[in-house]
């Protein structure tokens, strides 16, 4: 069963203007929830929909939405969190970008189930001419009567405004993002109070990501129970995988959750196959953050069975043979890419992005990287590669965000899988200046750490 | 730049009341990243007495605005180019060849990361993943996103940027600054 | 919970004790005292929103509550975890806590200057203490460490960034204390640094409590600035009529002279009542004080050695801990 829900117009000329977007049945869902439905009516369809957070870490969104406080006379709010910056992830930006319509009558419709009266989408500051869109598409929202006071005579009042991040990944924290909007630093709370009791200006808040949002639309406007028919198992409905790496078409992919990862990886429908006609010698398949799989753990499971596009496949076998659907960003590697580089990088990317607040991520994220480094150049000792798995193991979980666990996990996949890529560094310091350790030998299961 | 010259023009000044019209009552301070933002693009940097006149708009103490400049990775403290070039250099971009990229900018501008060429024009500077994986390798040059990098691409934009070096952000043209 | 008992019933290392609700796990330890008490080197109780960065204080939660006696999937900053009736809380009996503190001291360490030799702070230094208790004798980090350009921030307090450990606690110190804070933590990750941005003096009238709030050496009393180890100075309590604050000081003697002034502090190194500058700076002579007696300090404590105090024991341990 093939299924577009979000991005089914995309290809319509014109698709991020208000009128064609209206021609092609946008705002229909908004017209039917404030017509005929509750807001806890659009709860319940949510709930029964078994939509999970599409930023990463796969919450059931209903869940998360019944969770908000309702104490007497304070306002809640209801925030987007448009701050895309997992490498490997360009989703969000792309369904803005094109379809801005979606987010915004999303945003409604979230709004309206939650009694907010006043939100916001927080947008990274580099997707600054995103932000001209969406103010563009917020403008002719209120001239056509869907935002402001009184929506269609419903008697629902809703404000929708964007804000702007300025450079800060940890902002993708929903409590960092809130300490953002608020005009601080990006640094995230310590939780308890969760933001769902005290979030934005200490009010109840609820944060999702762009196409949890997105997904919203096609549940009022089809039925949670008619959305929970498509996908697999609790990994219902569609998902943004953005693609990228040594494939031969990249690009932003709307798939049906339960299509296994073979056919993402190989059909002419999705990636077309590896690039160069080179082999698959790795792949993380959900943002930099999840742990990386080596090419036999790729398309099936340590299991032998079929790997599919869904939470549940994704992560079979835990970390020692598994990894995370995450936000889905799926990056693909080829037989000549460098396990040690891609993993030196990503920790570069998150010592770059610790806040500072805590101790064993602002401390422990440039340890890993500067000993990545000196492996990746050479100059590496063995005792280094379990340096790095006791440094890693003790910033994972002890940290207040996760993005000590984000900064962690890949180090330690890496090391899992790839352990005698990392040896060779240490034992060929010239020749690995020079090439490339190529692919790895499938192993026995036994002999996997973790 | 004194104390007395640093003032928006009114029509940033509207741009100002905006931001801040965004937000309730009493909670202006949440619009101090887009206000740094305009002041970046109008005076260059965020100077200290730049940060001081946000932090008076804004009837926020100077040192919340510090704290906030220097937190986040777009607002330069320091003086700039007119136009950054800022090579994405994260995974995706790095397996597609950004680092490429980064040394033949520096060898034709003759600048390392992070610096400025004499004629005050460019700044190359690395930067973290920009959401652009699929089409990588890229930069970003003002709120433009250029992606597939070739030499030959890089030529040429250098060359546009070079004859007109404008890269706004906040489409800052439409507020007649 | 009935009626009638409307505590909570917490059980931290075995040890069993009834707290209001709403109390942290930290707070609840130090209702029961000595070693369940986690340390803690960023929260502070009278100081608003400190608490949970250092990660000093992390437990395991071996059973949640009476209600959902699940344990929780991660250790927790137990000063910042409000318990539940029927918690279980583990601290020096969970070897995953040790080991999780283990690493956090080594994190706090790698980029530290180890200057303690010629750091004021040598004798009352809380990472002092942390890492005798749960430290290495070696290090495994082997790159440049972190270090900063010296910052003046006024006639009266020198800061030293390099030993700074990011508590924050001089910030909130400042926004509580003080009309107009004046430095903050700027830039990010491992860069991040406590500042002023430009160089500033900060002279509101309570800014000296920053220097007691910090639990190391990156904030010093520039009148007493190499006068001589703590250890050697006898702590008296004393008072004075003050119109800014209580006047209820610790003055710190060498021979007859005041060589220093600080808040008292209570057995978790926590000042319940801030003093104002003039007490703490400018008031060093003898005569502008009512001496009341020797401070009490612990007797585990280095400044002990002294001896200052008529009932001290015979022998007390040269370091923290025996």
């Amino acid at each position: 069963m093939e299924r577009k829900l979000l991005l089914e117009h995309i290809g319509v000329e014109g698709i991020n203007t208000h009128d064609v977007y209206r021609k092609n049945g946008g705002y229909s869902a908004v017209e039917k929830a404030l017509k005929t439905m509750s807001p806890d009516d659009v709860v319940e369809e949510v709930k029964k929909s078994g939509l999970r957070g599409r930023g990463g870490a796969g919450f059931p969104t209903g869940m998360k939405w019944s969770f908000i406080a309702k104490p007497e006379g304070v306002p809640r709010h209801f925030l987007c969190n448009a701050d895309e910056s997992e490498p490997g992830t360009f989703k969000d930006r792309y369904l803005m970008e094109k379809i801005p319509h979606l987010l915004i009558e999303g945003m409604i419709l979230s709004s309206y189930a939650l009694g907010c009266n006043q939100s916001y989408i927080y947008i990274r500051g580099e997707y600054m001419y995103v932000l001209q869109i969406l103010e563009k598409a917020i403008a002719e929202a209120y001239a056509n009567g869907w935002l402001g006071k009184n929506i269609k005579g419903s008697g629902f009042d809703l404000d929708l405004a964007v804000s702007t991040g300025a450079g800060a990944y940890i902002c993708g924290e929903e409590t960092a993002l809130i300490e953002s909007l608020e005009g601080k630093r990006g640094n995230p709370r310590i939780k308890p109070p969760f933001p769902a009791v005290k979030g934005l200006w200490d009010r109840p808040t609820v944060v999702n990501n762009v196409e949890t949002i997105a997904a919203v639309v096609p549940i009022v406007n089809e039925g949670g129970d008619a959305y929970a028919q498509i996908g697999i198992g609790r990994s219902t409905g569609t998902k943004l995988i953005s693609a990228s790496g040594n494939v031969n078409k990249p690009g932003v992919y709307e798939i049906t959750m339960g299509i296994t990862v073979e056919e993402f990886i190989y059909s002419d429908k999705y990636l077309g196959g590896m690039k160069n006609g080179k082999k698959l010698k790795a792949c993380v398949p959900g943002g930099s953050s999840v742990p990386i799989l080596p090419h036999y753990l790729v398309c099936k499971t340590a299991a032998g069975e079929d790997r599919l596009m869904s939470y549940e496949s994704l992560s079979d076998g835990g970390f020692a043979t598994g990894s995370m659907l995450g936000s889905g960003g799926f990056i693909v590697y080829d037989e000549d890419q460098c396990i040690v580089r891609n993993t030196w990088n990503f920790s570069r990317f998150y010592h770059h992005e610790s806040c500072g607040q805590c101790s064993p991520c602002r401390e422990g994220t440039g340890w890993m990287e500067k000993v990545l480094h000196r492996l990746e150049y050479g100059h590496g000792k063995m005792e280094d590669i379990d340096l790095l798995w006791d440094i890693q193991r003790k910033i994972e979980g002890n940290t207040i965000c996760p993005l000590g666990d984000a900064a962690a996990w890949p180090v330690a996949a890496a090391i899992r899988h790839f352990r005698e890529e990392f040896e060779w560094h240490v034992k060929e310091p010239k020749l690995c200046m020079t090439k490339n350790y190529g692919l790895i030998t499938e192993k026995t299961f036994e002999t996997v750490k973790g | 730049m004194s104390q007395d010259n640093i003032q928006f023009p009114e029509p940033l000044l509207q741009e100002v009341a905006r931001q801040i019209a965004k937000f309730p009552e009493g909670k202006q301070k949440s619009a101090l990243l887009s206000v740094l933002h305009l002041a970046q693009a109008h005076f260059g940097y965020l100077s200290e007495p730049v940060m001081d006149y946000v932090a008076r708009l804004l009837h926020i103490l100077p040192i919340e605005v510090y704290e906030v400049a220097t937190f986040y990775s777009m607002y330069d403290t320091k003086p700039a180019g007119k136009v950054k070039l800022e090579v994405c250099r994260t995974g995706p971009c790095m397996i597609e060849g950004a680092e490429k990229i980064v040394s033949y900018i520096e060898n034709k501008l003759g600048i390392k990361d992070s610096e400025t060429t004499a004629d005050g024009i460019f700044t190359l500077k690395t930067v973290e993943c920009l959401g652009a994986c699929g089409y990588a390798p890229m930069l970003q040059a003002g709120e433009k996103f250029h992606e597939h990098l070739t030499e030959a691409k890089v030529d040429e934009l250098i060359e546009q940027y070079r004859k007109n070096p404008v890269a706004n952000y906040l489409g800052l043209e439409n507020h007649g600054a | 919970m009935s009626e009638t008992n409307p505590k909570f019933k917490v059980t931290i290392d075995g040890v069993e004790v009834e707290v209001d609700p709403g109390t942290t796990i930290l707070n609840a330890a130090r209702l029961i005292g000595g070693d369940v008490v986690p340390p803690a080197m960023c929260y502070y109780s009278s100081l608003k929103g400190s608490g949970g960065k250092c990660r000093t204080c992390l437990v395991e939660v071996s059973k949640g509550s009476e209600k959902d006696p699940r344990p929780m999937p991660k250790l927790v900053a137990s000063c910042s975890t409000p318990i539940m009736d029927g918690m279980e809380v583990k601290n020096k009996s969970s070897e995953k806590v040790m080991d999780a503190r283990a690493g956090v001291v080594e994190m706090l360490l790698i980029n530290h200057p180890l200057d303690c030799p010629v750091c004021d702070q040598a004798g009352e230094c809380h990472l002092q203490d942390l890492a005798y208790e749960h430290g290495k004798s070696n290090t495994r980090y082997e790159f440049e460490r972190r270090t900063f350009d010296k910052v003046d921030i006024g006639e009266y307090i020198k800061l030293h960034m390099t030993r700074c450990i990011l508590c924050y606690r001089c910030v909130y110190t400042a926004n509580q204390l003080t009309e107009q804070r004046e430095h903050g933590v700027l830039k990010r990750g491992d860069a991040a640094e406590i500042g002023t941005f430009i160089e500033k003096n900060l002279k509101n009238d309570f800014i000296g409590n920053v220097i007691d709030v910090c639990p190391v050496g990156a904030l010093t009393d520039k009148t007493f600035r190499f006068r001589s180890r703590v250890w050697y100075t006898k702590p008296m309590d004393a008072h004075r009529d003050c119109k800014c604050c209580s006047g209820k000081a610790v003055v710190w003697m060498i021979g007859d002279e005041i060589a220093r002034v600080t808040a008292r502090k209570d057995q978790y190194g926590e000042v319940k009542e801030f003093i104002c500058n003039e007490c703490r700076f400018d008031k060093k002579d003898k005569s502008d004080w009512t001496i009341e007696g020797p401070r009490h300090i612990d007797k585990h404590s280095v400044i002990s050695a002294n001896h200052y105090e008529v009932e001290a024991p015979a022998h007390t341990p040269l370091l923290n801990k025996a």
